[in-house]
């Protein structure tokens, strides 16, 4: 019915392609604090508003009883290029919120998990759902002052992350820090894409 | 009819902001995403001289879409929910006034060549 292709065509040249990378982790992980170091504008906060089966993702079957909910939503922006708008998308940190994960991770490059050594156990369902899902993402371990002292090898046993995904230690108050978390992101997402033909260096040769 | 139960359980609670769509919820064949950019056609403009069947909200969004906005920020600047934003955008992209652009969806994930241009500006920042 409503076509958005011509769209397409017509808006090349004005509208910026929109890109996603979702930022999820337990609650107090640090999400919010993250996506405010590196955006251009504060975290916006927005209420989502869902008509939704109340009886999990997974429920396929007719549930007939609807229910409306809100939740909280948090981002921020980063513009790219005139032609490229990154937007970051902090999960709703309660369980029953889960349905919405899938819409924020629909066609995102992939997903920056962050990890509290103080709630380690909070960080399973969340990598399970992204590993499950076969979407790209790193495990950025939030460094707070004081926080425990651990090792890589410990963090990745403790959680038992697939040797080939990153994790990183990083401070989510650092701009610096979460930009680089980001980086780390996008060069992994890349790897597991075929290179284009035409390109004879790869993205790593930079910075 | 007795007008306090002029409604039956299947309507769903009522929630005002449903009221602004006229209680339509969004598409499915409308694949507007949180981060859709939307923008207003600048040739539109004139036929908004007439606003003939917008709500408030629809010219919020048109007066705010002067320079490309997403779904998620248009939901926090005209303070109404991201799934009123939706059916609100599938009306003025019906009617021509807007142009949209989504992300990549699933079957065509960002491509090789995006994913350099996001590493490139990150870098950049």
């Amino acid at each position: 019915m409503v076509s958005t292709n011509y769209d397409a065509d017509t808006a090349t040249a004005v509208i910026p392609t929109p890109v996603k990378i979702v930022v999820a982790g337990g609650f107090g992980a640090g999400k919010t604090t993250m996506v405010g170091s590196v955006s251009e504008i504060s975290p916006l906060s927005t209420e989502e508003l869902m008509t939704q089966a109340s009886d999990g993702v997974d429920d396929v079957t007719g549930v007939e009883r609807k229910m409306t909910t809100t939740v909280a939503l948090d981002f921020g922006r980063i513009t790219i290029s005139p032609h490229t708008v990154l937007y970051l998308f902090g999960t709703p940190g309660q369980d029953r919120f889960w349905y919405m994960w899938d819409e924020l991770a629909k066609g995102a490059i992939g997903t920056v998990v962050l990890v509290d050594t103080r709630r380690l156990d909070s960080s399973f369902a969340t990598i399970d759902f992204f590993e499950r899902r076969k979407i790209p993402f790193i495990v950025a371990v939030n460094c707070f002052d004081g926080a425990d002292e651990y090792e890589e090898e410990e963090i990745r046993k403790a959680l038992a992350i697939a040797p080939h995904v990153p994790v990183i230690f990083f401070d989510a108050r650092q701009r610096e820090s979460s930009k680089l978390a980001l980086i780390k992101l996008v060069r992994f997402a890349m790897s597991k894409l075929p290179k284009p033909a035409g390109l004879v260096h790869s993205g790593d040769g930079r910075g | 009819m007795d007008e306090d139960q002029w409604y039956d359980e299947a309507a769903g609670p009522l929630v005002r902001p449903y009221a602004i769509t006229r209680g339509r919820i969004p598409g499915s064949d409308l694949a507007l995403d949180l981060a859709t950019q939307v923008m207003a056609i600048p040739s539109a403009q004139a036929s908004v001289q007439e606003p003939f069947g917008l709500t408030p909200e629809h010219l919020a969004i048109l007066q705010l879409c002067k320079r490309p906005f997403s779904v998620a920020e248009l939901g926090v600047y005209v303070k109404i929910p991201i799934a009123v934003v939706k059916v609100l955008c599938g009306d003025l992209i019906e009617r021509g006034e807007v142009i949209v652009r989504s992300p990549s969806q699933p079957e065509h994930a960002p491509d090789y060549e995006l994913l350099q241009a996001v590493l490139d500006g990150l870098h950049k920042l």
